[in-house]
């Protein structure tokens, strides 16, 4: 298998040091991306109220992705209701 | 737009489903994905937001039960319609490329110190990171099932999501969640044996030095 490039390896590192013991997985995170995004777009301390959501976003591009696309859409629909 | 409760969306959604109620639903769903697609397709926006609504709007109807009110209605078909969309415009991404194409790195850079040298790093610190980096190359070779290291550099060497890796696995997102999960757990604890060093340790090891000048 071909070396791992040396950027690759730092942000290896990272994933790995930062893994926690308990950690929701993806499911768990759609289950409750609903809730979360009411939660920011209220404006209220949302990491800190589901804590794992926000960690599984931090460490999943797609999860995350998704997220910031819910996001947008609903932002969308606030800004055209009369 | 009428203003429906989430109670009134359910009964109203509910077999046989009302059309007004559909077709406020399907207008809200695609108005949500064409602000979230918009600068994400090349081919036309319309036809493509039209077939995701559409597609989500049947998954919402057949999964009317399992809406918990924990959100507003709308948030929750939102959801499933973004879910539906950035589910199929994956799969077409990727349908056509192998992990092992992922994996094989197109210039195979050899992991030389040298390239680790970042400017301000002093000598202690870049041979240290350098040390670590080793070990852990090693340990993704010595310490990992085969699985878990393709899909572990798959999901490394490029932005992948893990639903394609597991599809591509022949497996489901959430087995291989955990798949990755232990692999990530054994990697830190041997790391930590290996270098003596705690978790956060190696953390500040690997942190950005402040530059003296700014």
């Amino acid at each position: 298998m071909a070396g791992i490039q040396p950027q690759k390896l730092k942000e290896l590192v990272r994933r790995v040091m930062t893994t926690r013991q308990s950690e929701m997985d993806c499911q768990g995170c759609y289950d409750q991306l609903d809730q979360f995004v009411e939660l920011r777009l209220d404006g209220k301390e949302v990491s800190q109220a589901m804590p794992l959501v926000q960690n599984h976003l931090d460490r999943c591009g797609g999860c995350c992705e998704e997220y910031e696309a819910l996001l947008e859409a609903l932002q969308s629909l606030d800004g055209e209701a009369a | 737009m009428s203003e429906r409760s989430n109670q009134d969306w359910l009964s109203e959604l509910a077999d046989p489903a009302a059309p007004e109620a559909l077709a406020d639903l399907r207008m809200l769903l695609l108005r949500g994905l064409r602000a979230a697609l918009s600068n994400k397709i090349d081919e036309d926006l319309e036809t493509v937001t039209e077939d995701f609504a559409q597609d989500a709007l049947l998954k919402i109807l057949d999964n009317l039960d399992s809406f918990r009110g924990e959100s507003r209605f709308t948030t929750w078909a939102q959801k499933i319609a973004i879910n539906v969309a950035f589910s199929e415009l994956r799969r077409r991404r990727w349908k056509d490329i192998s992990l092992q194409s992922i994996i094989e790195t197109p210039d195979g850079d050899e992991f030389t110190p040298a390239l680790l040298t970042d400017p301000g790093n002093s000598p202690e610190r870049t041979i240290s990171q350098f040390d670590i980096m080793g070990i852990v190359e090693e340990l993704v070779t010595d310490e990992l099932t085969e699985r878990q290291r393709t899909a572990m550099l798959a999901m490394l060497n490029s932005d992948i999501p893990l639903a394609e890796v597991a599809r591509q696995l022949d497996t489901n997102p959430n087995a291989l969640y955990k798949l990755m999960h232990d692999a990530r757990q054994r990697l830190k604890v041997r790391l930590e044996e290996r270098t003596g060093l705690s978790a956060l340790e190696v953390m500040e090891l690997f942190e950005e030095p402040v530059p003296e000048n700014r």
